[in-house]
């Protein structure tokens, strides 16, 4: 019986890995464009490793942001990550050398399966097969993601930077849906955004939309 | 803007800020008002990335026809709950496609 409910947390961390795969072409893609080289690209997928961040990153570099707006904005985006390990810490009891590899593996995917299961072991089995799922997928993509766009030039032409504005929505989708504070903060963080894009240097915008939490999560 | 830097420094920053949780003792972090806050920072951060990323060329306001109509038939996919990899190809299919006819 066990060994059977194994299976399916095995196959479900998979079947996340695959899934995510996807967004990793996406990734590979659009960093290439924002003018950072393959190996560049491949770098921030197998050593920052958190999608949210990446994204940003590139993102902000592709509209001209300097090295302390493009860092602050992806580290207040892979700040969740601290409190998912947090949560993950008593769950895991992770010693030695392996804290150091959960660590890395540590993302929203990972801890969202790990946190869905109510036995401890099947936790740790969905924590370990989705890290290590889409560690392999997304890495792997992003190369193809990053190769691809090389081959294929001028990104503009093939529709490319409506994609990258696209998959930001796509990734704030299921925010969107969870909560009127959720699309408060969204649209605050919008406005904030194009007032300031003719007003304030590249990246300012984006970091100083994170106000719009200030304004949206604290006043509840 | 030096992209090795950037690079390493955003890698060795991701990675640092995993490892603290598990080193850190958890109450020290663990106030409700900062897990909300960073809870609901993506949601701020990603919102102004979409109208950055629609809208913004340097410090100028670029209303692009084919970049625009693609990104609204990728957010028409989003709000009919599409898949990842369906968004992005429909995004990039109208743009592109409008940018070769017009």
């Amino acid at each position: 019986m066990l060994e059977e409910s194994r299976r399916g947390v095995v196959r479900d961390s998979l079947s996340v890995g695959i899934a995510v795969g996807a967004y990793g072409v996406a990734f590979g893609a659009s960093s290439v464009a924002a003018g950072l080289s393959v190996l560049q690209t491949a770098l921030l997928s197998l050593l920052a490793f958190t999608g949210g961040t990446q994204f940003a990153v590139v993102g902000v570099i592709s509209g001209g942001g300097t090295l302390g707006t493009v860092l602050s904005s992806g580290l207040l985006l892979g700040a969740r990550n601290t409190l998912y390990a947090m949560r993950l810490a008593p769950l895991l009891q992770v010693r030695g050398v392996r804290r150091f590899v959960a660590a890395q593996g540590t993302i929203d995917e990972s801890t969202a399966m790990a946190l869905a299961r109510r036995d401890r072991a099947l936790s740790r089995v969905a924590f370990w097969w989705t890290f290590a799922s889409i560690y392999l997928f997304w890495n792997a993509t992003t190369l193809a993601g990053a190769i691809g766009a090389q081959a294929l030039g001028d990104p503009a032409k093939f529709g490319l930077d409506a994609v990258v504005p696209a998959a930001f929505l796509a990734l704030l989708a299921p925010r969107l849906r969870a909560g009127n504070i959720e699309r408060r903060i969204a649209a605050g963080a919008a406005v904030i955004a194009l007032i300031l894009i003719p007003l304030t240097p590249p990246g300012v915008p984006v970091l100083a939309s994170s106000a719009a939490v200030l304004l949206g999560g604290v006043l509840r | 803007m030096n992209l090795w830097v950037l690079v390493l420094t955003t890698a060795a920053g991701c990675y640092a800020l995993k490892l603290a949780g598990y080193l850190v003792p958890a109450r020290v972090l663990d106030v409700p008002r900062v897990r909300r806050i960073v809870e609901l920072l993506p949601v701020a951060l990603l919102s102004a990335l979409v109208v950055v990323e629609l809208v913004a060329s340097g410090r100028h306001l670029q209303w692009d026809g084919p970049r625009l109509a693609g990104f609204g038939a990728g957010a028409f996919a989003v709000w009919l709950r599409a898949p990842f990899l369906a968004v992005v190809v429909i995004a990039a299919v109208v743009a592109g496609l409008l940018r070769l006819l017009v």
